[in-house]
């Protein structure tokens, strides 16, 4: 009997958004990023092909970070005592993209500076040639104050500044709109807060395309339900035609998924866990698939190994499938 | 899917008798498809209309159950695409591949390791479904020593894997008695082993590679009686199994295409580069599956992919949670520190098991936040110091100290100003941000 294979049509579409600009186009990166411009549900690829499949990006921190997990720690070595090695390496791991955390202090306790988180800056761009995204410590104050300086240092290079949130997002907007940058929009998991901060930053006069959505997300065994169903939700809501909540959605997997307790602790935990550094890596790699199949276009990770893996899973799911 | 009150009418005689006690044949339908009366109050409906109705009352996936004296495992009963727009119902039972060319003390070895397995995951005890046993050697005999001899090992449900019914046959004489489910029937074989499994009242599998070859296995199969079948689309990569998942699922779901209404079956094992395993296993939990067979096991793949289950087949209306109380650990004296969080399951566990494993006796107050973790309910009015305090109160807990020191955690440190106005008489003190942290600062701080 033949069979009609159910086919969904969509009035909407995801937006596309570029991050990161070439010498000719005012930057110095050595190739853009685009996110974006799907028509159907994730790799619904029998419907419509998706122009641009989910890329991946590495954290890094501006300093060794202190409460990071020792499995991710060890496998990044000396390279996480300098921003510089450590975007160098994580080029050569092959991310697409590159997520710098500010720390709100450093090693010794005393607040990072402007100066200090241009510096940082700078080397993570002359020491890689990906587009990059920086995030604030996420406290509204030093947010503002560093990554104004930062926005400024690097006009023209097309970064994605984070985080935006209800409470604080017009001076960051402000600095992204002044020197052609990106924001990254957060709202804690919800449709509605997603949406109305998107024409919070639209109002202000940023162009949507200049916006990355992140709906939080939490890990596999900490609530990573609740983020997966706002996802399906806000990528169902965009399809239908909602327009502002047709922005391609990143999530910080890495960020999640290391500081449960699985990813992070080694000793002293049940045997039926398993072998500590393979776990955490599960972890992490479970936590990213599970949200690329619910809509997330970019995942920022902190283990190469993850990003091998899920590579792997991104390649294959993009690829056209037999089944049309 | 339920038929429409009209829909019904147009299955009724139409004659308006008033047999069934209502006005009209149309009365008498909206009143079914509302589910208030039942079909036999009408002695004159036809017996094709009747088996119409009783197949549209059938759920869309039909519940497909394997089952091992007194052990059992069900899959589908599935309503819904996605599961914000009800919930999914039965997780999908995962099970290890064994294979009889496998040397028996190795094979023995692995099915005491995934039987013996549980994890803890908040409050539950996690474990690994059933096995599937596959003949490889081509002889029966050795076929039916092998699963004989994991059913010696394990109680749990069985999948028999052969292309060949006679090789089934065998295996079906090892464990008499028992509805395992057969895999697979195809094209060719399709007579046999359907026979099989009406035979033995099993479940059965089918395998094509089309969803047209699917739709043809389950119309013959349900022609010789066989209903309880579930499908294996043969697809084994990402991106063909995601779209034949989707493609059957919203053919059962939203088209009630009933030739594909069964429960899929998995096979993430079966992959180009098993590095991908679990993340295919991920897949299929998320995206329908209803059996899913790994061939490694490790626990550290098994215990994130339990983990995973849980949290997709919770459901979105209803966090899961503990209920609020004065919860005692480490047999606490009235010198010993309380501790306060909320009644969000995740949370609460997180915290009760490093108290815990602290080896440390303390009190620690659950506060009636509606299942919310610690900065969600603060964030939502549920967990502040009013709310702390007259819990603290509800639940006696001034009577049961003489010390009275009460730990915050670190997460809401803002809240100890007011819960010190709140509770004048007590000592309130901020712990740290994370649990993993607690069995340090009681060890440090709370002596
Ligand atoms: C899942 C989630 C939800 C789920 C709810 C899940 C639930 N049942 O609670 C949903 C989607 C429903 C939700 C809703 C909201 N959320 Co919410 N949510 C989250 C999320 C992603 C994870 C929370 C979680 O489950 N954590 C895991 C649990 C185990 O953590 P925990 O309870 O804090 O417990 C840990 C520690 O606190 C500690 N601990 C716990 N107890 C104790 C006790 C002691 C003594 C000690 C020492 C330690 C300790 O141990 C645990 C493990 O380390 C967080 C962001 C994030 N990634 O963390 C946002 C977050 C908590 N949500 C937030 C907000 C604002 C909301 C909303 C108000 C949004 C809105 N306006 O709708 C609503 C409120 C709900 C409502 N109105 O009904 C904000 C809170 C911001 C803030 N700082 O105030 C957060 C931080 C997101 C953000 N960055 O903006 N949320
Ligand atoms: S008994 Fe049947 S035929 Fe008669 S009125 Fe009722 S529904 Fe119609």
């Amino acid at each position: 009997m033949p069979i009609e294979i159910p086919k969904d049509k969509w009035p909407g579409k995801i937006r596309t958004v570029t991050l990161g600009a070439t010498s000719e186009q005012g930057g110095s990166r050595g190739k853009t990023v685009t996110l974006g411009g799907a028509s159907t549900l994730p790799f619904m690829n029998f419907e419509a092909p998706m122009p641009h499949p989910p890329q991946i990006a590495f954290e890094l921190r501006d300093r060794r970070p202190d409460d990071w997990s020792a499995v991710v720690l060890d496998v990044w070595g000396g390279a996480a005592d300098d921003p510089a090695v450590w975007a160098r390496a994580a080029e050569e791991q092959g991310a697409d993209l590159l997520q710098l955390s500010l720390s709100l202090t450093n090693a010794q306790g005393n607040p990072t500076t402007p100066q200090m988180a241009v510096a940082a800056t700078r080397k993570v761009l002359e020491s890689s040639s990906l587009p990059l995204m920086v995030y604030g410590p996420g406290q509204a104050e030093a947010d503002n104050e560093l990554l104004v300086a930062v926005a400024e240092a690097t006009k023209g290079e097309r970064l994605a500044l984070g985080i935006c949130e209800d409470k604080n997002y017009r001076t960051i907007v402000a600095a992204a709109l002044a020197n052609d940058h990106l924001v990254v929009a957060r709202a804690p998991m919800d449709v509605n807060l997603s949406k109305q901060l998107n024409i919070l930053i639209t109002d202000m006069g940023l162009p949507p395309d200049r916006i990355l959505m992140d709906p939080t997300c939490g890990a596999l065994g900490y609530g990573i339900e609740y983020g997966y169903s706002v996802m399906e939700r806000l990528r169902l809501a965009a399809l239908q035609g909602d327009s502002m909540t047709q922005n391609p959605m990143t999530v910080s997997v890495g960020f999640e998924s290391w500081k449960t307790k699985e990813a992070k602790v080694g000793a002293d935990v049940p045997s039926a866990w398993g072998e500590w550094t393979e776990r955490g890596i599960q972890w992490e790699t479970l936590t990213a698939v599970t949200l690329l199949e619910a809509g997330a276009d970019l995942v920022i990770l902190r283990h190469p190994e993850s990003l091998r893996r899920v590579r792997l899973a991104i390649q294959d799911l993009a690829s056209i499938a037999q089944a049309a | 899917m339920a038929l429409s009150g009209i829909e019904i009418y147009k299955l009724l005689p139409q004659t308006n008798c008033k047999d069934c006690e209502f006005p009209t044949c149309l009365a008498f339908a909206m009143k079914l498809a509302a589910k208030q009366v039942e079909l036999s109050a009408c002695p004159h409906v036809s017996e094709e209309s009747k088996a119409r109705l009783a197949e549209s009352a059938e759920p869309p996936v039909r519940l497909i159950e394997i089952k091992a004296n007194g052990n059992s495992i069900q899959a589908g009963n599935e309503i819904a695409l996605f599961r914000h727009e009800k919930t999914f119902y039965h997780k999908p039972g995962l099970f290890v591949r064994l294979r009889d060319d496998m040397e028996s003390a190795a094979l023995i070895g692995v099915v005491r390791a995934v039987d013996a397995y549980r994890v803890g995951y908040v409050g539950m005890d996690l474990t690994v479904d059933g096995f599937a046993v596959e003949a490889c050697r081509g002889d029966k005999e050795a076929f039916a020593e092998t699963v004989a001899s994991v059913r010696q090992n394990t109680r749990r449900p069985l999948i028999l894997m052969s292309r060949d019914a006679a090789m089934i046959a065998a295996g079906l004489r090892a464990i008499d008695g028992e509805n395992p489910l057969l895999y697979a029937a195809d094209e060719t074989n399709w007579e046999a082993m359907t026979e099989l499994a009406a035979e033995h009242k099993a479940p059965l599998a089918v395998v094509a590679p089309t969803l047209e070859g699917l739709a043809d296995l389950t119309q013959k199969a349900k022609d010789k009686g066989v209903m309880d079948l579930v499908i294996d689309p043969a697809a084994r990569d990402f991106s063909e199994s995601l779209a034949r998942a989707t493609q059957i699922r919203r053919l059962a779901i939203k088209h009630n295409f009933r030739p594909l209404g069964f429960p899929l079956i998995a096979f993430p094992g079966e992959c180009d580069d098993l590095v991908k395993e679990a993340m295919l296993a991920a897949q299929a939990i998320a995206k329908y599956a209803g059996f899913i067979v790994l061939d490694h096991f490790s626990a550290e793949a098994f215990y994130p992919l339990l983990a995973l289950r849980e949290n997709i087949y919770t459901d979105p209306q209803k966090p899961i949670q503990v209920q609020p109380g004065l919860y005692e650990f480490n047999n606490p004296t009235p010198e010993s520190p309380v501790l306060v969080t909320t009644n969000f399951s995740i949370t609460y566990f997180s915290v009760a098991n490093e108290v815990e494993s602290s080896g440390m006796p303390a009190w620690l107050v659950v506060a009636d936040a509606e299942g919310m973790s610690v900065l969600t309910a603060w964030a939502a009015g549920k967990f502040d110091a009013e709310r702390i305090a007259k819990d603290v109160k509800r639940f006696e807990v001034a009577g049961k100290v003489t010390r009275r020191r009460i730990v915050l955690p670190g997460q809401v440190a803002v809240l100890s100003g007011e819960l010190e106005e709140e509770l004048p008489d007590w000592e309130v003190k901020v712990g740290p941000r994370e649990a993993v942290d607690l069995p340090a600062y009681m060890k440090q701080v709370l002596l």
